[in-house]
């Protein structure tokens, strides 16, 4: 024995929870690094590559990568520049964007990501979440829940960039992606994405009660505190950023950062429930 | 020569790619009679024991592993599924598995977790050495040159092992209680978590199984 070993107090680790903060990559039709404000305008980022290597420097939990463009251009995933990105990151990664169809997903998963985002495809109801529950496991099929307002202000799902509005109210769809057997929800704050201002708690929480599922706070963090606003209060088992993790800060250039684990340790972890 | 069992349950690709960074030379092997030179033996997988069992069935490669690992004493990693199936069962399905290990697989125990813990336990984990299998020796030295203060892991799944003696599990992890992490019997090793998708952590531990020599 080389080294002095790690004993816990009984029956806790010794440096207490930790939960999931999860770097957001939205690439377009051009395989492009971009990001969002509000699902709306968008700012080039990068190189996705670039980005996934520096990712790996920093240690990061795990990452999301969304096509943006996919399900709006009615085009098949971008394969090759999955499995390029794939291949790039020792963390787990998750795709999202245009799966439609089983053969998709696993064709996605032939790329080498551990998980797929399904979204677009609630528009033909939950069958393919069951399928691929079925085929691959509940960990490996992540649901991605986009919500806006519709006129009246009432929350609803929202797919296609936010263009096609679910007819069944955000609880039903909740319970019922549930029941279908995804492995996790991705709760996205479209009207909060690129804002900085933080998650819609409110929001978070409803889909955390509906839900025995893990859920993932996504779309408006802006500093480390919002991640424990989503935890404390939203009762969310992961978090997920987008701008905080590409720019300097609010109104800067772009610098892929992620917070180093002591940092995360001292504001974050250490005030966890 | 490792040699990666593909029997259709989980991400290949991943362990394929932590491998060749650690410079090592590795194959996949599609059924059982791919497993001819191997030396090393990799058992990944995700997904329903069932599944996993009726796969390794499906591919043949159920009596080449038993022989490869129960007479010629391969040294074998399973990971995450992999490492449950050298159980005997599971409480997720009905099939048996490959019985390499005193152990069961049993369910989360959801009333143990607390509201703000939730099921498939999916993340990172720091991971320790468990201290009655330091002291006993069962915790296999390579292993325990690489689990330092800072060890964690991703994990994702819903079950968990359960080793009739509690000292095959050779390393912790936490979820609402104590689980095992790791398990290790004369030429077996299992990692509930992922070694492929756990960065630098998990390079030096896939690095330990491959300089492995169980005694």
């Amino acid at each position: 024995m080389t080294q002095q070993h790690l004993v816990p107090t009984p029956g806790r680790p010794a440096q207490g929870r930790r939960v999931r903060v999860i770097p957001t990559l939205l690439i377009d039709r051009q395989g492009r690094l971009v990001k969002t404000v509000k699902f709306g305008k968008r700012a080039y980022i990068g190189d996705p590559i670039n980005a996934v290597r520096i990712f790996n420097t920093k240690q990061v939990d795990e990452l999301i990568l969304i096509d943006i463009d996919a399900s709006a251009d009615g085009r098949e995933p971008p394969y090759s520049r999955i499995a390029e990105i794939a291949s790039e990151a020792f963390m787990p990664v998750a795709y999202g964007g245009g799966l439609i169809f089983e053969d998709q997903i696993a064709r996605t998963i032939d790329c080498g990501v551990e998980k797929v985002i399904l979204s677009g495809a609630l528009a033909q109801g939950s069958e393919l979440i069951g399928t691929a529950a079925q085929r691959w496991g509940s960990q490996a099929v992540t649901v991605c829940l986009p919500v806006g307002r519709n006129w009246r202000g009432r929350q609803q799902v929202r797919l296609k960039r936010g263009r096609k509005a679910l007819k069944d109210d955000l609880n039903t769809v909740v319970t019922r992606v549930t029941e279908a057997g995804a492995g996790e929800i991705i709760v996205y704050a479209i009207d909060r994405d690129g804002t900085w201002d933080g998650y819609d708690i409110d929001l978070c929480a409803r889909v955390a009660t509906a839900t025995t599922l893990p859920v993932v706070a996504c779309g408006g963090a802006g500093q480390l505190a919002h991640f424990r606003e989503a935890v404390e209060e939203a009762g969310c088992a992961a978090v997920a950023a987008g701008s905080l993790f590409v720019y300097q800060a609010r109104g800067k250039g772009v610098l892929i950062s992620y917070p180093a684990q002591d940092r995360l340790h001292s504001e974050f972890f250490a005030h966890l429930p | 020569m490792i040699v990666v069992v593909d029997y259709g349950a989980g991400n290949i690709r991943s362990v394929m790619n932590m491998l060749k960074a650690l410079g090592a030379k590795a194959r996949i092997a599609k059924d059982g009679t791919e497993l001819g030179d191997a030396t090393r033996l990799i058992l990944p997988g995700v997904g329903h024991f069932d599944h996993g069992m009726s796969q390794l069935e499906a591919r043949g490669f159920l009596e080449p592993l038993h022989t490869r690992v129960l007479n010629d004493r391969l040294p074998i990693l399973g990971i995450c599924l992999g490492a449950q199936l050298i159980a005997r069962r599971s409480e997720e399905g009905e099939r048996p598995g490959l019985g390499w290990v005193a152990a069961d697989v049993v369910a989360f125990d959801s009333s143990r977790l607390g509201p703000e813990l939730r099921v498939p336990h999916m993340g990172w984990a720091e991971t320790w050495a468990h201290a009655p299998a330091v002291t006993q020796g069962k915790l296999p030295d390579v292993l325990a040159d690489t689990l330092g203060l800072e060890a964690r892991f991703y994990y994702v799944h819903s079950f968990h092992l359960l080793c009739d003696d509690p000292d095959t599990a050779v390393m912790r992890a936490h979820h609402g209680y104590e689980f095992a992490a790791a398990v290790a019997l004369d030429n077996i090793m299992g990692f509930q978590f992922h070694p492929e998708k756990s960065h630098v952590h998990g390079k030096t531990i896939l690095k330990a199984f491959l300089d492995w020599e169980p005694a």
